[in-house]
C-alpha cells in the first residue's frame, strides 16, 4: 500500500504517516474476495459464510496494516470503528430480513380491495375477503385504549414530577416500574375477569381489549411523559413563578407547552407498542367476520388477531395473515409520520 | 410606582439547615441597592425572599419579617402570586421562554395569566418594555422571531423587559450580567440607572466595579465557613463602603485581601 512519508521521527513531530481514505475499502474489497476464495475452494460459500469471514480478515488486515503504518492509537481506533460496523450491520439484518418478508409475502393478496373488504361471506379456499373490519376494529381499540390511558398517564407524570414528594411518589415510580413488565396475557386476564364480574360471562366488547391494552400502555405513557418533563428546565419555571404566574399556569402553559413534541412521541411509542398486542385481544375482542364500530358492545376483529386466526387457518389465510402483518406495520409507519408532523409543528423555536 | 422593602430579623432555612441567619435592612425606593460578598454567602438566597421564590424550592423555609408598604410578605393571608408580581425578577442566566417569540416573551407575564388584551394594548406594551429594556430598536423589525434567536445579552435585556412588562413595584436582578460581555454589560448597567426612575431595584453582583458603579446603596454578605449561616455585616451608602467601611471584613474584600 503506498504510504505518504513522513519526516523522520523526532520528538516533536505533529505529523505521522497516514493510511490513504480508501484503505478501510480496499480492505474490505480484499477480504471479500480472499473469503469467497477460501469458501469455495472448502465448498462452504453461503451468504453467511463469506460475510462472516470477509468481516473478520477485514478486522485482522486492517488493523495490522495501520499499525504497522499508522502506529498503535490509530490502529485502535480503526479495530472500534471496523467493531462498531459490523455490529451495526449485524442490527440491521433482522429489521431488513423481517421488512423483506413482510412486504413480499404481503403483496400476494395486498391491494385495494383487501383493504376496504371484511372476512362476510368467504369460506374455504376463496381469496376474496379482506381486512376492512379488522383495521376497523385495531383502531378503535386503540384509541379508546389512548383515551383511558394517556390522560392518566399524563396527569400521573406530572404529579410525579411538578408535586410528588416522599413515599407516595416513591410508591407510585415503584408500581409504574413493575407495571411496565406486566406480560400483555396477565393484562388480558384481567380485563377478561374485571368485565365478567361487572357485565356477566358473554359479555364481549372492544372496551374489554382496550381496557387491557391500557393496562399495558399507561406506565409506558407515564415513564416516557415523566423523562420529557423533567428536560423541561427548571429556570423555565421560575422565569414563570417569578412572573407572577400561579403554579397550574405554569404546568399547563410553560412546562407541557415546552414538552409536547416529546410527549406526542411518547405516546406513539406506547401506542406502536399495544398496537400489535395479540393474546389480551384473542381472550377479550375475540374477533368476527363483519365491521363492528361499536366499542361497547360485541365482538371486534384486529389485525393482530386476524393474522393469528388466518394462519392457523392455512392455505389461503396464510397470505391473508401476511398481508394483515403487512397492513399493520404501515398503519404504525403512518401514525409515527403523524406524530412526527405534530412534534415538529410544537418543537420549540431554535436558530437565527 | 415603587416601594420599599423593610426586613427585620429574617431568618432563612433550606429544610434544617439555616443558610442566611438575622439580616436587617431597609431597601429605598427609585434606587439601585448592591448586594455583594463571596460565593455561598446567601446573597442570592435572600434576594430570592424578597418575591417569595425562595419557597419554590422543596423544603426551604423563611422566619422573619420582610415588609413592603406596611404589608409584610411572609403574613399567612399573603399569596406568593401576587407578591410576585409586584416584585418581578431578572435570573443569573437569560432564560427567555423557547416556544415564544421575542413579543410574546415581553407578553408573557400577561399571556400565561390568561388574561385578555386587545391587539393594540399588547403592541403598546411590547413597544414601551421593549424600549425601556434598550432593545426595541434591535429587535422591532422581528418580533415574530423566537426568543431564543436573540444573543446572550440581548436575550438577558429580553427578560429584562419581560419583567418590566407587568409593571412591578420592584425589580430584583441576580448577577443579570454574570453570563454577559462587557458591551452587554454596560448596557445593563445604563439600563439599570434608567430604571431606577421608575423602580426600586436591588442587585446581586461579583463584581465590585458593577457595585461601585450602578448602586447607590451597597450591603456586604459574608460567611464564618461552611455549614456556617451567612450573614448581612454592614450595609451604608455605596461611597462610604467603598471608602470608609466600618468593618475590616468588607475592607479586604472589597480590596481584594480577602480569605
Amino acid at each position: 500500500m503506498p504510504v505518504a512519508t513522513a519526516p523522520a521521527s523526532s520528538a516533536l513531530t505533529l505529523t505521522g504517516n497516514r493510511l490513504p481514505r480508501w484503505a478501510p475499502w480496499a480492505s474490505v474489497a480484499g477480504s471479500a474476495l480472499v473469503a469467497w476464495g477460501v469458501l469455495v475452494l472448502t465448498g462452504e460459500h453461503t451468504a453467511t459464510t463469506v460475510a462472516a469471514l470477509t468481516a473478520l480478515l477485514h478486522a485482522v488486515a486492517l488493523t495490522s496494516v495501520s499499525r504497522y503504518v499508522e502506529g498503535p492509537r490509530r490502529a485502535t481506533d480503526r479495530l472500534a470503528t471496523t467493531l462498531v460496523t459490523v455490529a451495526f450491520l449485524l442490527a440491521l439484518v433482522p429489521l431488513v430480513s423481517l421488512l423483506w418478508t413482510v412486504v413480499s409475502r404481503g403483496a400476494v393478496l395486498f391491494s385495494g380491495t383487501f383493504l376496504t373488504t371484511d372476512m362476510v361471506g368467504v369460506f374455504g379456499d376463496m381469496t376474496s375477503g379482506g381486512v376492512a373490519h379488522a383495521i376497523v376494529g385495531t383502531l378503535m381499540v386503540t384509541l379508546t385504549a389512548t383515551l383511558i390511558s394517556v390522560p392518566i398517564g399524563l396527569l400521573t407524570a406530572i404529579y410525579l414530577v411538578e408535586y410528588g414528594r416522599g413515599p407516595l411518589a416513591k410508591g407510585i415510580t415503584f408500581f409504574v416500574d413493575v407495571m411496565t413488565g406486566i406480560p400483555s396475557i396477565v393484562a388480558g386476564l384481567f380485563a377478561f375477569a374485571l368485565f365478567t364480574l361487572l357485565m356477566g360471562p358473554a359479555y364481549r366488547s372492544g372496551l374489554m381489549g382496550a381496557v387491557a391494552l391500557a393496562v399495558l400502555m399507561t406506565p409506558v405513557v407515564i415513564r416516557s411523559v415523566e423523562e420529557m418533563l423533567r428536560l423541561v428546565p427548571n429556570e423555565l419555571r421560575e422565569a414563570s413563578y417569578a412572573l407572577g404566574v400561579p403554579k397550574w399556569l405554569t404546568i399547563l402553559k410553560v412546562v407541557l407547552r415546552t414538552s409536547v413534541a416529546g410527549i406526542v412521541t411518547g405516546v406513539m411509542l406506547a401506542i406502536a407498542r399495544v398496537i400489535g398486542e395479540t393474546a389480551p385481544l384473542l381472550i377479550t375482542v375475540g374477533m368476527i367476520t363483519r365491521t363492528n364500530w361499536d366499542v361497547f358492545e360485541g365482538r371486534m376483529a384486529t389485525l393482530p388477531v386476524f393474522a393469528y386466526s388466518q394462519y392457523q387457518q392455512g392455505g389461503v389465510g396464510v397470505d391473508r395473515a401476511w398481508a394483515a402483518a403487512l397492513t399493520l406495520i404501515l398503519i404504525v409507519m403512518l401514525l409515527n409520520l403523524v406524530a412526527r408532523g405534530i412534534s415538529r409543528a410544537f418543537r420549540p423555536k431554535t436558530g437565527r | 410606582m415603587s416601594k420599599r422593602i423593610d426586613v427585620e430579623n429574617l431568618d432563612v432555612y433550606y429544610g434544617d439547615f439555616l443558610a442566611v441567619e438575622g439580616v436587617s435592612m431597609a431597601i429605598e425606593p427609585r434606587s439601585v441597592t448592591a448586594l455583594i460578598g463571596p460565593s455561598g454567602c446567601g446573597k442570592s438566597t435572600f434576594l430570592r425572599t424578597l418575591n417569595r421564590m425562595h419557597e419554590v424550592i422543596p423544603g426551604a423555609r423563611v422566619e422573619g419579617r420582610a415588609v413592603m408598604d406596611g404589608q409584610d410578605l411572609y403574613a399567612p393571608e399573603v399569596d406568593p402570586v401576587q407578591v410576585r408580581r409586584q416584585v418581578g425578577m431578572v435570573f443569573q442566566r437569560p432564560n427567555p421562554f423557547p416556544t415564544m417569540s421575542i413579543a410574546d416573551n415581553v407578553l408573557a407575564g400577561v399571556r400565561l395569566n390568561n388574561k385578555r388584551i386587545s391587539k393594540g394594548d399588547a403592541a403598546d406594551t411590547v413597544e414601551r418594555s421593549l424600549r425601556g429594556a434598550n432593545l426595541w430598536n434591535e429587535v422591532k423589525d422581528r418580533l415574530d422571531k423566537p426568543g431564543s434567536s436573540l444573543s446572550g445579552g440581548q436575550q438577558q435585556r429580553l427578560c429584562i423587559a419581560r419583567a418590566i412588562a407587568v409593571e412591578p413595584q420592584v425589580l430584583l436582578m441576580d448577577e443579570p450580567c454574570s453570563a454577559l460581555d462587557p458591551i452587554s454589560t454596560l448596557a445593563i448597567e445604563d439600563l439599570m440607572s434608567e430604571l431606577k426612575n421608575d423602580y426600586t431595584i436591588v442587585i446581586v453582583t461579583h463584581n465590585m466595579q458593577q457595585a461601585a458603579r450602578v448602586s447607590d446603596r451597597t450591603a456586604f454578605f459574608n460567611i464564618a465557613g461552611t455549614g456556617q449561616p451567612g450573614k448581612l455585616i454592614e450595609m451604608a451608602d455605596t461611597p462610604t463602603m467603598f471608602s470608609s467601611p466600618s468593618v475590616p471584613a468588607t475592607e479586604d474584600y472589597i480590596s481584594g485581601r480577602f480569605g
